[in-house]
């Protein structure tokens, strides 16, 4: 038997395409006849439109048609919120698809213009004359909840979209009772997703039989087509959405737009294809942020370094509108996090989702997770300064013990299973932790300042049960479906309702159907993306396709299985209780040689000249996956840096990941995984950040401002794993794609804090850019 | 106003009336229908619009279609026969140096640049070679172990 294809680092089957440029983007469609879209934004944060004067642009060269607010008013419906939360008095203020009267952030749309050539659209937009009247912005969440602040809607008054508590146990006896309570104020700076395709689409109306087709870059195409069918009318079976490649999201894929659905109305109206495609200027201020907490926090806890108590205030900025899924992030995803991987018996977080003038937040890579990790990893430097142990020993005497099969934690949640010191362990063991700390002491003589930073994390994902989605206000449900069809030669094809776009599960579930059945990788086909040909699914995010798409599809293949098992003791006039199966090969017990493959077993099923009595022609199975829970990831990160107090400039020396993901599929992409992540959770500690100016202009609104990680700036990152299986999930997976993010930002922070500790600097805002630093280490010279 | 462009692009020979700001990627992409090159920023920063102008790596959003006159093209299209891969290509395939793949010809032709002016070079280098290009989401780790890869396989040649 050849090693088993399940846990091999396999190549990936989607490659070849994409390193010829022969994989279609959405951008790279071209119909006949198609026309080109291109939007007017708005110049100002908050304005009241007084004229609108299309004039100019409609008689521009090549202009087709140029539309406004009143165009589509009653037309298109508004933008819907998909996640209403609920006990949080949430008011949804309504998203127009065209701002009519006010503007409320830089990047509203306005106006837009159809011409033959891109070109001429963009030149059109210019000849578009608006008279604003410009009124007061807001941009800072915990500033916006200041009596006195402009306000955004009438609807939302004091600009709180929500008010969401969580709590567990008695915190106020808690911090009562502390021999020790440490503070802090963070702020999470707001973050630009900046996937590297920008957003884009292609509409196609067909007036005869009144059918939409909508090429567009989403993470869910499901999810497009059932809010797509709400927003422009067009009924579900009559609106085909397709994902092809996608170009990386990281979560500002995941929401509908404004753009996509006026692009459909341009076809529409027009009767001819349309393009539309963002540029990047355009992606920086139309697309979704990520972040923007500001996080009022403290820890109790005792002298011996037991951690008794959290309780935070956190007002989360969500930008002009609620984005799809927004209210769900900093209040599900985030604060049921409160406790981590912690024995905490006490927590309570009051969080406000803040309407500010600014583009609206949506999940980024983590979404709520690493805010709630940053926050916990945070407190817990803090407090083992307070009571002066090492962070490592204070993460240890609160840790969760290992469990296999639930823990309840004091926010509610039941986490699935978990070793958190075993990933500690191997963490510490691999980076050598004491000789590393004698280092530090060694160099700190030198006048050298090495930081050690550590992190244990547990995140929640795979989301998730519908009946909680349900219960927590996510207008869908959660779970997932596949199709695995047989054709007579034996190859296969998998349709799925999730959406891959970088992750590789082309590969990854043609695994999973090998490794059951014997098939090779190369004659299995996964099919996603287009909601002609897949079944429904609710898309990638949440780190959820392997966790809940790959469950659906083990199912559907063990469907096959049993089908196939019961057809082989048929040709082979056995009874199935008799047969035995291994490598492709259904066979009597005992008597391996007389065997059926799957591939004869597909050919018969197809052709149907000798079926059991009963039995349904076709070897094609479909499934449904509903979780019983989600899954919980967890690991440990350490990061080394070296500070150059003079200079204020952070080295990142060397990054340890030890992630838990349970049994891999593939090694190398899950490593693939962890690098990303691990990455991004970089930039947001030492590079990123959206800076809006006090009227609401964003300053960082180019890759020239907003600094993404390059090549150059980063070390190699030592990627190790434990293996703690889930033990509801067929296979036992849980999911890799934001685990690195979600650990990466705090363990790099906290490194450098520790670095800097020596010369009295407690803090620095993030991102550590050199000038910051320098500036706190300036202060903390000038203090001393 | 147009202006007559002869170019030859991945072998073939064109003759085209251009407007005199078209820029180079739009005339690959919207003209001639090579959209392998992918447009990933306004100002040059990102890299993933990379191609090779007479064997030399150039963004071509930053140089006008007329700048092309007279010269040779290579996209990614044509880097390698059809159902056949260059080393970098195979290398990036090897080494999982690509997630969505967006940023991926870009990255293949900086790797053709890099390893024109230094065929050997240090992990170091290979990080510095590739600033002028953005990936979101490899981490750039894989696509270092992808160019020392292909610097092996193509043994020093330029």
């Amino acid at each position: 038997m050849s090693a088993r294809i399940f846990g091999s680092a396999i190549r990936r089957r989607e490659d070849p395409r994409l390193l010829t440029g022969t994989g279609t983007f959405t951008d790279d469609i071209s119909l006949p006849g198609m026309v080109y879209a291109a939007m007017l934004r708005s110049p100002h944060a908050h304005a009241r439109i007084k004229r609108i004067d299309t004039t100019r642009a409609k008689g521009a060269p090549g202009v087709l048609a140029v539309y406004t607010g009143a165009d589509t008013a009653g037309v298109l419906k508004p933008m819907p919120c998909a996640w209403l939360i609920p006990n949080s008095n949430l008011k949804v203020a309504e998203y127009p698809v065209m701002a009519r009267d006010v503007v409320h952030y830089v990047g509203d749309v306005v106006a837009v213009v159809v011409a033959k050539t891109a070109y001429q659209a963009f030149d059109a937009v210019e000849q578009i004359d608006v008279d604003y009247t410009p009124l007061d912005a807001v941009v800072d969440p915990q500033k916006a909840a200041a009596s006195g602040a402009v306000q955004l809607h009438e609807s939302a008054p004091g600009n709180v979209a929500f008010h969401w508590t969580v709590a567990g146990g008695d915190t106020d006896a808690a911090f009562k009772k502390a021999d020790v309570v440490v503070k802090d104020r963070i702020v999470q700076q707001r973050l630009i997703p900046t996937a590297m395709e920008t957003r884009s689409a292609v509409a196609q109306w067909t007036a005869a039989s009144g059918e939409l087709t909508l090429w567009n870059t989403t993470q869910n195409p499901h999810i497009v087509r059932f809010i797509g069918s709400i927003v422009t009318g067009v009924p579900e079976d009559k609106l085909r959405v397709v994902a092809p490649e996608v170009g990386g999201g990281f979560g500002s894929k995941i929401p509908q737009y404004p753009g996509e659905f006026l692009t459909a109305f341009a076809a529409m109206k027009l009767n001819r294809p349309v393009k539309w495609t963002e540029t990047r200027s355009e992606n920086f201020v139309a697309t979704t942020h990520g972040r923007d907490h500001v996080q009022e926090v403290e820890m109790a806890g005792t002298r011996d370094g037991r951690i008794t108590g959290v309780r935070a205030t956190v007002w989360a900025g969500m930008g002009a509108y609620l984005s799809a899924a927004a209210p769900g992030i900093p209040t599900i995803l985030h604060g049921l996090m409160l406790s981590g991987p912690y024995q905490i018996p006490a927590v309570h977080e009051d969080v406000y989702g803040m309407y500010t003038n600014t583009t609206p937040v949506e999940a980024y890579r983590g979404a709520g997770r690493p805010e709630a990790t940053y926050m916990l990893e945070r407190l817990i430097d803090r407090f083992a300064q307070a009571v002066g142990k090492d962070p490592v020993e204070v993460r240890r005497t609160n840790l969760i013990p290992p469990f296999t099969n639930g823990h309840t934690v004091s926010t509610g949640l039941a986490y699935d299973s978990g070793n958190y010191s075993a990933a500690l362990d191997k963490a510490l063991s691999h980076i050598g932790y004491p000789a590393l700390r004698k280092e530090q002491e060694t160099l700190r003589k030198q006048g050298r300042y090495l930081g050690i930073g550590v992190t244990t994390y547990v995140e929640i994902c795979g989301l998730g049960p519908s009946q909680v989605a349900g219960a927590v206000g996510f207008q869908g449900g959660l779970w997932e479906s596949a199709i695995v069809r047989f054709h007579p030669s034996g190859k296969v094809n998998v349709f799925i309702g999730t959406k891959p776009h970088g992750q590789g599960e082309e590969t990854t579930f043609a695994q999973i159907v090998s490794d059951e059945l014997g098939v090779d990788v190369n004659d299995i086909k996964v099919v996603h993306g287009d909601t002609d040909k897949t079944p429904m699914g609710w898309g990638t995010y949440g780190s959820r396709t392997t966790a809940v798409g790959g469950a659906a599809l083990v199912l559907a293949v063990r469907k096959i299985k049993d089908k196939a098992k019961a057809l082989a003791a048929h040709l082979l006039e056995a009874s199935v209780e008799d047969m035995d199966y291994a490598d492709g090969r259904f066979f009597v017990k005992g008597a391996p040689a007389k065997a059926k493959t799957i591939q004869d077993i597909a050919l018969m099923a197809n052709v149907a000249w000798n079926m059991p009595a009963g039995m349904e022609a076709g070897l094609e199975a479909s499934s449904f996956y509903d979780p019983p829970n989600f899954v919980y990831p967890f690991g440990a990160h350490v990061a080394v840096v070296e500070v150059e107090p003079d200079t204020g400039r952070v080295v990142l020396k060397r990054y340890v990941a030890v992630d838990d993901c349970g049994p891999q599929i593939n090694p190398m992409i899950v490593e693939g995984q962890v690098h990303g992540g691990v990455v991004q959770g970089i930039g947001q500690a030492l590079w990123e950040e959206a800076v809006y100016d006090d009227r609401g202009q964003l300053l960082t609104g180019s890759l020239m401002d907003y600094a993404i990680p390059r090549a150059d700036l980063l070390p190699d990152i030592e990627v190790l794993s434990t293996v703690t299986p889930s033990p509801h999930h067929p296979l036992g997976v849980k999911g890799i794609g934001e685990a690195g993010t979600i650990a990466s930002t705090c363990t790099v922070y906290n490194a450098v804090i520790d670095a800097l500790r020596p010369l009295g600097v407690n803090e620095v805002p993030m991102p550590l850019k050199p000038e910051r630093v320098w500036h706190a280490v300036r202060a903390a010279r000038k203090g001393a | 106003m147009v202006v007559s462009v002869s170019v030859s692009v991945n072998g073939q020979p064109y003759k085209d009336q251009l407007e005199p700001r078209l820029l180079l990627v739009h005339y690959l992409r919207d003209h001639l229908g090579l959209t392998g090159t992918k447009i990933a920023c306004d100002t040059s920063q990102c890299g993933a619009c990379t191609v090779l102008l007479d064997g030399v790596a150039v963004k071509s959003c930053t140089c006008l279609a007329v700048q092309a006159d007279g010269a040779a093209v290579t996209t990614i299209e044509g880097l390698a026969a059809p159902g056949t891969l260059h080393p970098i290509q195979e290398a990036f395939w090897n080494k999982h140096g690509l997630q969505c793949g967006f940023c991926t010809p870009g990255m293949v032709f900086a790797t053709h640049e890099l390893l024109r002016q230094n065929p050997n070079p240090s992990a170091d280098a290979i990080r510095h070679g590739l600033e002028g290009n953005l990936c979101r989401c490899t981490g750039y780790q894989n696509i270092v172990r992808a160019v020392q890869t292909a610097a092996a396989a193509m043994g020093g040649r330029r």
